[in-house]
């Protein structure tokens, strides 16, 4: 017999119906099995995106492969230097850095007051309010490495502020709310930092996990926070976005390097430059991440395999149970051609329909944990999804699978003689 | 319409064989009801096993409307029994899940014809056996004598040359016996071949013709004058 032909036949799965419907009880829990399965990849694997999806969306502000290079204290003597020297970096380190290591895209040079220990923040007025913020000198490239969302009307320092030293500012959301009146628009107002009156062009709007900055964080241009400090040369660290085809962990590498020897620090010193690559801790997120889809997959699997090997199990009772119906329908005509097909397609069936309620209870399942997760912005967890390439080759594991594990029963089936399967009382 | 020769037929059980059929030569024309007889053992559902192609004999010729009856695989065997010959059971063999209708119509189904003839056709044959009205019941809403009646219906269902019936009543009191054998006497006056394995003498000789079996030889084969069961049906 045609085997396509009994696929598409109405009359085999009216047959194959009539059967399974026949004991309900029988048929639930041999579909819990398997839906329990695919229940239980799909929901996994889609709460393993989420976190996936969280934790992109956690660094979505800061360039993927950026990295921050400070001094520390020397802690090996070298070219005449005793230990415990500072070195300092400069702004001329920049050039030699671009110029060096192609690899980097952008390099921001930054100096600030009153985040690392010992400096003062700048006290700031504005009216009869008087406050103290931390203050950075910022290039304009800093935005290309980290994101600065700034609220509507305002604007991030630029190079025009930067050539004619003008003495502007992006101000903080919380030292808005502290320094000005609440229908008050900053932009375009004066305060007075460090006795030196600066024009607010932007409000920056506060992103949590950005680090050591806050919601109060005052920036000006580089030039200006020279003048203002008499900073001279210095830099106090630098903000380096490397090429997205890069290896960070490399670059931050060569930065170092280079860096030690301008600044002629022994090179096995490892102590004297401090670095945080964010690339890395990216690599290691998104590596712990993919982990987690992995183990998802490998969990899931095996649960449906549990579950297939389950219906499996079912059947071969339920040929057992059916030795006389099915030698019955040997003694009127079924060839084993055909007992066979009907077992096999039981248990395709079986798993099928298994998987298709397993599928949608699991996408109910994430679509809920989506809603409880909307509002939540401190929990890195973004909308959990399954793709359907994957929920179709589960789908596909599991037919055949259950087509695998169906001939056991089915071959079963076969195997009694009719004659057998009628004797049977 | 059936012609056995030189039938033989034993089986193995552990060390020991058990020759059950020694050589039977048997031949059966259109259109009789012939009673097999036999105490236990006597090798009697062997015999009608081997008719119905359920099992093989060790050696002898079987010629089923002429056709010679031979080297069966599975296969062959179930499309030769579906087309050929019609089963009754003791114990009825219904399948518990499906109704009177579906039940006739199984048979027909193995033949691959299509659904809506194989209603048609299985609702004639219930009006046949006279459970028109019970079509839609399945076997558990149905007496005994009913439930044979399906399985007489339903062994009709498919026209095949030749009944075999095993027991069909040793499952049935008298009445229903009776009203059995009355349905069994009126298929065969329409001229279908039946054969009737039963150890009663009554119900024997409601046909037309008995062989008895002893020890796995045909002892006696005597043609009867046949007792006309009233048609309660």
């Amino acid at each position: 017999m045609n085997s396509l032909k009994v696929i598409f036949d109405f009359d085999t799965w009216q047959e194959i119906f009539g059967s399974i419907s026949k004991n309900k009880t029988r048929t639930v829990i041999t579909v819990i099995g398997v839906l329990w399965g695919i229940f239980i990849y799909i929901t996994l694997s889609g709460a393993a995106k989420g976190l996936d999806n969280g934790f992109e969306r956690e660094f979505q502000d800061m360039a993927m492969n950026s990295m921050f290079v400070w001094p520390q204290r020397t802690s090996v003597p070298y070219a005449g230097f005793k230990v415990g020297r500072y070195p300092r970096f400069t702004i001329s380190n920049v050039k030699e850095l671009k110029q060096q290591i192609p690899e980097i895209r952008f390099i921001a040079p930054r100096n600030a007051r009153g985040v690392f220990g010992g400096s003062q923040p700048a006290s700031v007025v504005h009216e009869e309010i008087s406050r103290t913020y931390n203050i950075y000198g910022d290039f304009p490239e800093y935005t290309k490495i980290a994101t600065k969302k700034i609220y509507k009307g305002g604007r991030f320092i630029n190079e025009e502020d930067q050539r004619k030293n003008r003495k502007v500012c992006v101000i903080g959301e919380r030292t808005q709310e502290e320094l000005f009146e609440e229908d008050e628009n900053p932009l375009g107002k004066y305060i007075r930092i460090n006795n030196v009156y600066f024009q607010v062009i932007g409000v920056h709007k506060y992103i949590e996990g950005g680090g050591f900055e806050t919601d109060g964080d005052i920036f000006i241009p580089f030039n200006t926070f020279r003048n203002l400090y008499n900073t001279g040369e210095q830099v106090d660290w630098f903000t380096i976005a490397a090429y997205a085809d890069a290896d960070v962990v490399a670059v931050e590498k060569n930065v170092k390097d280079l860096l030690k020897k301008i600044h002629k620090v022994a090179p096995e010193d490892e102590r004297a430059i401090g670095s945080f690559n964010l690339g890395e801790v990216y690599n290691n997120i998104s590596g712990f991440a993919n982990g987690m889809t992995f183990l998802s997959l490998v969990v899931g699997l095996a649960t449906i395999l549990a579950g297939v090997i389950g219906i499996g199990n079912i059947l071969l009772i339920s040929v057992k149970e059916r030795t006389k119906e099915l030698g019955v329908r040997r003694a009127l005509g079924a060839t084993p051609g055909e007992v066979r097909t009907q077992i096999l397609l039981e248990s395709v069936f079986l798993t099928l329909i298994a998987g298709v309620v397993g599928v949608i209870l699991g996408a109910a399942v994430l679509a809920i944990i989506n809603l409880a997760t909307q509002d939540l912005s401190d929990f890195p967890y973004t909308n959990p999804t399954v793709p359907i390439p994957l929920v179709v080759s589960a789908l596909f594991t599991m037919v055949v699978l259950g087509t695998l594990i169906g001939m056991i029963p089915a071959q079963r089936a076969v195997s009694i003689k009719p004659i057998d399967a009628l004797r049977e009382e | 319409m059936i012609s056995i020769k030189n039938l033989h037929k034993s089986y193995k059980m552990g060390d020991t064989s058990l020759h059950v059929l020694k050589g039977i030569d048997l031949n059966v024309n259109q259109g009789e009801l012939v009673a097999i007889m036999g105490s236990s053992g006597s090798g009697k559902s062997t015999l009608l096993n081997i008719l119905g192609m359920l099992d093989l004999a060790d050696e002898g010729e079987y010629l089923l409307d002429n056709v010679l009856i031979e080297g069966l695989t599975e296969t062959t065997a179930a499309n030769y029994r579906n087309k050929f010959l019609g089963f009754i059971f003791q114990s009825f063999n219904l399948i518990n899940y499906k109704n009177a209708l579906e039940n006739v119509a199984l048979p027909l189904y193995y033949q691959g014809l299509g659904r809506k003839i194989r209603q048609v056709k299985a609702l004639q044959y219930l009006e046949k056996v006279g459970l028109k009205d019970w079509a839609t019941h399945l076997p558990s809403e149905l007496s005994g004598g009913q439930k044979q009646r399906v399985a007489i219906a339903r062994a009709m269902a498919s026209q095949p040359k030749v009944l075999l019936a095993d027991e069909p009543t040793g499952a049935l009191d008298s009445k229903t016996s009776s009203e059995v054998m009355s349905l069994i006497q009126q298929i065969n006056n329409e001229g279908k071949t039946i054969l009737v394995v039963t150890h009663e003498l009554d119900i024997a000789h409601m046909c037309k013709r008995i062989v008895t079996l002893k020890d796995g030889v045909i002892v006696e084969d005597q043609s009867v004058d046949q007792v006309i069961v009233e048609n309660h049906v």
